[in-house]
């Protein structure tokens, strides 16, 4: 299906870029970060694959294994869906951006930057989109603290007391 | 009229000699009295209907009272008492940083505007302030000076969004009054003469036998004027769909959003005595003035003041009617309407007027 | 922002404003009339969604979803709902089914209602917005009967609903369908035909299909471009392939493809469809079934990671759910339509004038609490 045409052209066209295991994963694609930006050029050009539309992308952050950035594709002219994942390192997160690719990308990936702390490499305008510009830490992180002031105004974080 | 009745009543009970500018002065004082009141009592009246009117087209019901007591009246009719009278007491805000001579004076001008106008407007054989000889060239030239007042409230509200109104504004009045002049030209090639009292006079007997004399219905170029002057009135005074000066889904209130309290009041009061001015003369130079539609029948005085305020209450009607009904028009679209549809128009009209005229009437 | 030139001005629409449709700040680079640069700031009404579906078990999730897209929480509900029983493999019965999508087209209808008023508001027409609201409110009596909420049901839950249909329902659905049908033709009369309304619309804010599906537009507005594509049909998901309805689909009727009288135009076919897919929705209904008898006692998800999109009135809302076992998921992450419109905003209304960005806004549907969550 979709799945094994796509780890084949991957394999072929970009060698070492899939994580290998002896079971490879059946819903979705692991892949190195390292020429992510021109693999996903590739996905969006090849016209048997033409992954034409980015539904998702989404940061997750599973504790001791690290941080995943997840992207769903979707081809418009041939019907048919892909899921890859990609790791990314904890102490310094960082992966090759591709929202000059997938326009949707511009924003979801300064959301993935808002709420995780990963650095999209080649992103022309990085900043925060939900937060203000000048908050402190990575909301949606396991570890993650709320400041204590913000501007003045003491962010609480125990519920009593609120009346 | 009302201001010659008056000088006459005074000398002959007092010493003032014939002609005196001094008591000349004291009678117009006197004469704007009853302006101001006319002015306040539309305002009060129109906002009311304005209330009612939208919402029985909205499919509600608008301000609703049960009786005596102290909300708003059986029928919502203390409604508009109740807004003055919280206008009166709001707080007087102006902005730090806006030009404090000219936020103050701006509401003042834009008032003068349309009190300086009602002078010249006759309500019936008699009741008429001034009777100019220029009359109606005389209300045209007045309504400019508005502009000025709405300029200088969008400068000086330091905000850009008054600006921004405020220029609109301006565009769209001065563009406008070229075919609101053009088609009162029409008339006055009709009627010869620009007094009011005058244009009435003219519409007097009837047409085809049974039409009243009305210019509408004089000929087909008149009629067509009749449209033009009214559509470029609409724009003149800022109603949908030509209110993009006030759009308030756009520019929050355009070029009045600073003012509150007393001063806004004064741009609504202005708003709506404009409506009054330019149904009056529209009621005037097409509809036969104070002129019954039936003629030779009901044309008492207190009947001819009766038919013109229902005629003007007609016209104001049809205004609040389209501000319901259609939504508003883009700067540039509007600019088209103007220069490109009803310019051309206007003059092709007093063309048309003068051929008839000349071949036919 | 960069350096701002000599002759621009730099204006802030919002996120105080009466068009904004929520909270959104709009920093607009204009030269006069004409904008040349348009800055989206949003997440002024940011309430960490999925950082609390962190501390919540799955069920509990629910009325939190409602609150995402307030004005339209039956497909919210909906889209969540569906992916955790994908997820866990639970299969509803099919009465269950029934009213699933009977309440979420009827919301559907409601939505796209208060759209149109609200950009009819927009462009200065104030009384088509009354009149769609009067209507919309015989919808949300019939919700209000139901779950008695009228914006925020919690009605669907996993398995089941919250709800059985009241006695008397499906007579007043059917009233109100047969009143509803000719007010589309009078609205449309009253404003989608107006002149002035087609000035306003046809031609501005021309979406081209392309750059639709790059910036992710989806729904009514990608549409409204000529790409036929709804989730309903080409991905289906609950019983609608048992429904026979069509897709509307922006034709340039009146200016260019994909302007926003083409997306109005669109948002108004689709609630004909919709009254059509309720009618036959209550014609098959089946009367006998417990709506909460597969409803699970402990809702426990098997470990793995689903991705599922359902078509809201906005556009295909996306659900990415993932699972450890335990009854508190790990991640849950909201996909919303309305988030990639509204970054397609800059494309699409750059070089017309500040009253057609307002029009363009208006055309796009957007929910601040979907975009922010």
């Amino acid at each position: 299906m979709i799945h094994e045409q796509v780890l084949k052209c991957l394999r072929k066209k970009f060698p070492g870029s899939i994580v290998e295991t002896e079971e490879m994963p059946a819903d979705f694609i692991p892949i190195y970060q390292k020429n992510w930006a021109e693999i996903a050029a590739f996905l969006r050009d090849d016209p048997d694959l033409r992954f034409d539309s980015l539904q998702c992308i989404t940061g997750v952050d599973l504790g001791e294994e690290g941080m995943d950035v997840r992207y769903n594709f979707h081809s418009m002219t041939h019907l048919h869906k892909i899921e890859i994942r990609i790791s990314v390192d904890s102490e310094n997160p960082k992966i090759p951006s591709i929202e000059q690719i997938w326009r949707v990308g511009d924003w979801f990936e300064r959301e993935v930057y808002d709420m995780y702390g990963i650095i999209f490499d080649g992103h022309r305008d990085l900043r925060r989109i939900l937060l203000p510009d000048d908050w402190e830490g990575w909301p949606l992180r396991k570890d993650y603290e709320t400041q204590e002031t913000f501007h003045g105004i003491v962010v609480p974080k125990v519920k009593e007391e609120w009346e | 009229m009302v201001v010659d009745n008056l000088m006459q009543w005074f000398e002959s009970w007092t010493l003032w000699e014939a002609g005196s500018p001094l008591l000349f002065l004291i009678v117009v004082v006197i004469a704007g009295v009853p302006i101001f009141l006319l002015m306040a009592v539309n305002a009060l009246v129109a906002v009311y209907a304005e209330l009612k009117i939208s919402a029985f087209m909205q499919d509600r019901v608008g301000p609703m009272g049960q009786g005596p007591g102290l909300h708003a009246g059986k029928w919502g009719l203390l409604q508009t008492v109740a807004d003055a009278l919280k206008l009166l007491l709001k707080e007087d805000i102006i902005p730090t940083l806006a030009d404090r001579k000219l936020f103050i004076i701006a509401p003042f001008i834009i008032f003068v505007t349309p009190f300086i106008a009602l002078a010249a407007l006759p309500f019936n054989q008699d009741l008429l302030i001034a009777d100019l000889n220029i009359g109606v060239f005389y209300i045209l030239a007045v309504g400019s000076i508005g502009v000025i007042g709405i300029i200088m409230a969008g400068w000086s509200s330091n905000n850009k969004w008054s600006l921004y109104g405020a220029m609109r504004s301006a565009a769209q009045i001065i563009s406008y009054e070229i075919p609101v002049a053009l088609s009162i030209v029409s008339v006055i090639m009709l009627t010869g003469t620009l007094s009011m009292q005058g244009i009435i006079s003219y519409q007097n007997g009837t047409t085809l036998g049974i039409l009243p004399n009305w210019i509408l219905f004089n000929n087909p170029f008149s009629f067509i004027a009749f449209f033009i002057f009214f559509i470029s009135g609409v724009a003149e005074v800022n109603r949908t769909p030509f209110d993009i000066p006030e759009a308030e889904s756009e520019l929050v209130a355009g070029f009045h959003t600073e003012y509150s309290g007393m001063r806004w009041a004064f741009f609504f009061l202005s708003e709506y005595a404009n409506m009054l001015i330019i149904s009056g003369v529209a009621a005037v130079a097409f509809l036969g003035g104070w002129h019954s539609p039936i003629p030779g029948f009901m044309e008492s005085s207190g009947w001819s003041l009766f038919w013109f305020i229902s005629k003007v209450g007609v016209l104001i009607f049809i205004m609040m009617w389209f501000r319901w009904t259609f939504p508003r028009l883009r700067v540039d679209q509007l600019m088209n309407i103007c220069w490109k549809v009803l310019l051309p128009l206007a003059l092709l009209n007093i063309f048309g007027v003068g051929i008839w005229t000349l071949l036919i009437g | 922002m960069g350096i701002v030139h000599g002759d621009e001005m730099v204006l802030n629409i919002g996120p105080q404003h009466p068009s904004t449709h929520g909270v959104l700040r709009l920093k607009v680079l204009t030269d006069g009339e004409i904008v040349s640069k348009i800055t989206p700031y949003i997440g002024y009404l940011h309430r960490c969604f999925e950082k609390h579906c962190e501390n919540l078990t799955y069920e509990q999730v629910i009325p939190f979803t409602d609150r995402c897209d307030y004005i339209s929480s039956m497909n919210n509900n909906f889209g969540y709902v569906v992916t955790v029983e994908e997820l866990m493999d639970i299969h509803v019965s099919k009465k269950v089914e029934y009213i699933r999508v009977i309440m979420a087209e009827l919301n559907r209808i409601a939505s796209h209602l208060l759209a149109l008023g609200t950009f009819g508001m927009d462009v200065g027409a104030f009384t088509p917005f009354l009149y769609m609201f009067r209507d919309r409110e015989s919808i949300l009596d019939l919700f209000e009967m139901t779950c008695g909420a009228r914006l925020l049901y919690n009605y669907m839950w996993i398995g089941g609903l919250s709800h059985d249909l009241p006695v008397g329902f499906v007579e007043k659905t059917y009233e109100f369908l047969d009143y509803f049908e000719p007010k589309i033709k009078e609205n449309d009369d009253l404003l989608m035909y107006n002149k002035i309304f087609i000035e306003r619309t046809a031609d501005v804010g021309v979406l081209p299909p392309e750059v639709a599906v790059s910036y992710g537009v989806t729904g009514p507005n990608l549409r409204g471009s000529g790409v036929q594509w709804d989730l309903r049909k080409d991905e289906q998901y609950s019983i609608y392939d048992r429904f026979d309805f069509e897709i509307p689909v922006g034709t340039g009727q009146m200016g260019t493809v994909g302007d926003c009288w083409d997306r109005y135009w669109v948002r108004t076919q689709e609630m004909k469809e919709s009254i059509g897919i309720v009618r036959q929705a209550l014609k098959q209904l089946p009367t006998e079934g417990d709506v909460q008898e597969l409803v699970p006692k402990k809702i426990r998800p098997p470990k793995g990671s689903i991705y599922k999109r359902t078509e809201s009135p906005r556009g295909d809302l996306g659900f990415y759910i993932i699972s450890d076992g335990k009854p508190i998921p790990v991640r849950v992450k909201l996909r919303s339509p309305a988030f990639t419109a509204l970054s397609a905003l800059s494309a699409i209304a750059e070089g017309w004038m500040i009253s057609d960005v307002i029009a363009i806004l208006g055309s796009l549907d957007i929910v601040l609490g979907e975009i922010d969550r």
